[in-house]
């Protein structure tokens, strides 16, 4: 599998990266690498095979109880934002 | 008795000693501390040293021990891998993205020691969010092996085994998402335990792939991990994948015997990519155990050759999915002067996130896109139940598995950065029990001519973490290879 130009720089969009035009060719190569490598996988007959769906067979998601746990810290959490006033998180202008 | 000599003791032996006064946990702290800084210029094994927080907590520990107050692990001093949140301290994860966090609240495994009286000395560097076999991706530069500092000691968690290997600490956490604890463990001579998935709660451990990533430890001996693992695992509300399963006493079964014990040698691991040496390393190893009474027999597990390329298609898409929190809004790395919200976000990982992890990202990102899931995600995770069947096969016929950790000794530096798929071919051996949630342990079992370690892997049924202690200790009585010390940090 070869992946283009174009595909490397839409996932890169999906995946919301900025890549420097000399990283386009160099992730271009190792990622059709890393599908090809992937790509063995085909050869497992997996017909009959459910997909796992947690490591330990027979745990289930556990659910809370839906009450409060949380208290309020949004000071000291917010003391690690970039930008944030008035106990709010501040970004560039969205909407003109 | 002398303060030099404290590092080449056991977590055990360190414990037995500051119950007996014969040393304080301040000066057993203050001499790691001095090991650890005059150690960095040749092996960078540390982010962060916290020395006066390490003093002010060894004094505590000093005053419980006056009083009788104090825990078998009080006073005893640890370091974390940085990929633990700790309160109040940087948690980088070794990436650019988290070089300003400042955790405000603790990981349930450093809450959990820390309320058991362990003394942190700091954070140990690693692989930007544990991706790497080679702990040559950190945005603060490779550690190196304190066996030979012209080669990498492993990755992810490679700071944390370099720091035990070299005597600079006891012990260490370390997180194993695809061998992350054994790998670097068995290139630096270590014992290094994967639990169970599950056994240790993640919270606050910064999450790279949520279905394989479990917590654990780096110890000089089985003895060691036995007492850090009593204290670190156990059932925690704030995990939502935490098992509530009782915690046995690791230590009190460490002597049972182990004659008759079934050991299952795999032969998908003992195949044309194993280096003679290591080879003959492990054969040797499981001649002790045939002495101790164990038997032999080998096993096949047809689907663990596709193991690798199975979890490099679930852990890029959960890693993908993981590290889409990282948007330059809420904490960590921003760029500057952005034109709009889009070239925040994306300049802000673009620049935030280093070459391996931007990979991942994007390996993940492609595999869940829309048309691809069906080929790649879901085909993935039914070779992964395939795989999960073979070895609970498997542990129908033997109780316990063994093998090489490793293909290879330790490696030079740059080595394998050229081609991600011979790096990602590190983990071979380890990622056949992450996938099936297995407990595992690599622990120290010879040299190379060349004298670098190799480890022994042990692996066994789910939940079953006191018997590999309990194997691996057995053999630590019968073998002295866990108590060498590199020269250069004897």
């Amino acid at each position: 599998m070869s992946l283009t130009r174009e595909q490397i720089e839409s996932i890169a969009h999906l995946a919301r990266l900025q890549l420097l035009p000399e990283e386009v060719p160099v992730y271009q190569d190792s990622l059709s690498r890393i599908l090809d490598f992937v790509g063995e996988l085909e050869r497992a007959d997996t017909s009959a095979v459910e997909p796992m769906a947690h490591p330990l067979p027979g745990q289930k998601q556990r659910l809370r109880e839906d009450v409060v746990t949380e208290q309020d810290h949004h000071e000291l959490y917010q003391a690690n934002a970039p930008q944030a006033q008035a106990g709010l998180y501040l970004v560039p202008k969205v909407i003109e | 008795m002398s303060n030099t000599s404290l590092h080449r003791k056991s977590l055990a032996e360190l414990a037995e000693g500051l119950r007996k006064r014969e040393f304080s946990s301040v000066e057993l702290t203050r001499a790691c501390l001095d090991r650890i800084e005059a150690s960095q210029p040749q092996l960078n094994a540390f982010i962060t040293v916290t020395r006066e927080q390490a003093l002010a907590e060894a004094a505590q520990a000093d005053q419980a021990l006056a009083e009788g107050r104090a825990g078998p692990l009080t006073g005893l001093p640890i370091a974390h891998k940085d990929i633990f949140c700790t309160s109040g301290v940087l948690t980088t994860c070794a990436s650019r993205m988290l070089s300003n966090f400042v955790s405000p609240y603790d990981a349930t495994v450093v809450a959990r020691l820390k309320a058991a009286g362990m003394v942190m000395v700091g954070k140990t560097n690693m692989d930007e969010f544990a991706m790497g076999s080679s702990n040559e991706t950190s945005y603060y530069g490779p550690v190196r092996n304190p066996w030979n500092t012209d080669l990498v000691p492993g990755g992810s968690s490679g700071g944390s085994a370099a720091a035990v290997a070299a005597r600079l600490v006891p012990a260490s956490t370390g997180t194993d998402t695809g061998g992350s604890i054994r790998q670097p463990a068995a290139l630096c001579g270590v014992t290094g335990l994967k639990p169970t998935y599950g056994r240790v709660s993640r919270y606050g451990m910064i999450a790279f792939a949520s279905s394989l990533d479990q917590g654990g430890t780096f110890t000089v001996s089985a003895e060691d991990a036995a007492l850090l693992l009593r204290a670190m695992a156990g059932f925690d509300p704030a995990d939502s994948t935490s098992v509530d399963e009782p915690v046995p006493d690791y230590v009190a079964t460490l002597n049972e015997p182990l004659r008759g014990l079934k050991i299952g040698l795999l032969k998908e691991f003992f195949d044309k990519g194993l280096d003679a040496d290591n080879e003959r390393c492990i054969r040797e190893a499981l001649a002790v155990y045939e002495k101790l009474g164990a038997t032999l027999r080998e096993v096949s597990l047809p689907a663990l050759p596709l193991s690798v390329p199975a979890y490099y298609v679930v852990a890029p898409a959960e890693c993908s999915s993981n590290l889409a929190r990282y948007d330059g809004v809420r904490y960590g790395y921003r760029c500057e002067n952005p034109r709009d919200l889009m070239d925040m976000y994306k300049r802000t990982r673009g620049e935030g996130f280093g070459a391996e992890v931007k990979r991942r990202i994007m390996t993940g990102t492609y595999v869940l896109s829309a048309g691809y899931y069906d080929a790649y995600y879901l085909k993935a995770q039914k070779v992964r139940k395939l795989i999960a069947n073979d070895f609970a096969r498997a542990f129908g016929e033997v109780d316990v598995l063994m093998g090489p950790t490793t293909p290879t000794p330790a490696f030079p530096l740059g080595a394998k950065t050229a081609d991600p798929i011979t790096m990602y071919l590190n983990d071979i051996y380890t990622i056949g029990a992450n996938l099936a949630g297995l407990p595992a342990i690599s622990i120290p079992c010879g040299f190379t001519p060349q004298g670098l370690p190799v480890g022994l892997q042990i692996v066994g049924p789910h939940f079953t973490e006191a018997r590999l202690l309990n194997a691996a200790h057995l053999f630590q009585r019968e073998t002295d290879w866990h108590r060498r010390v590199p020269e250069a940090f004897a």
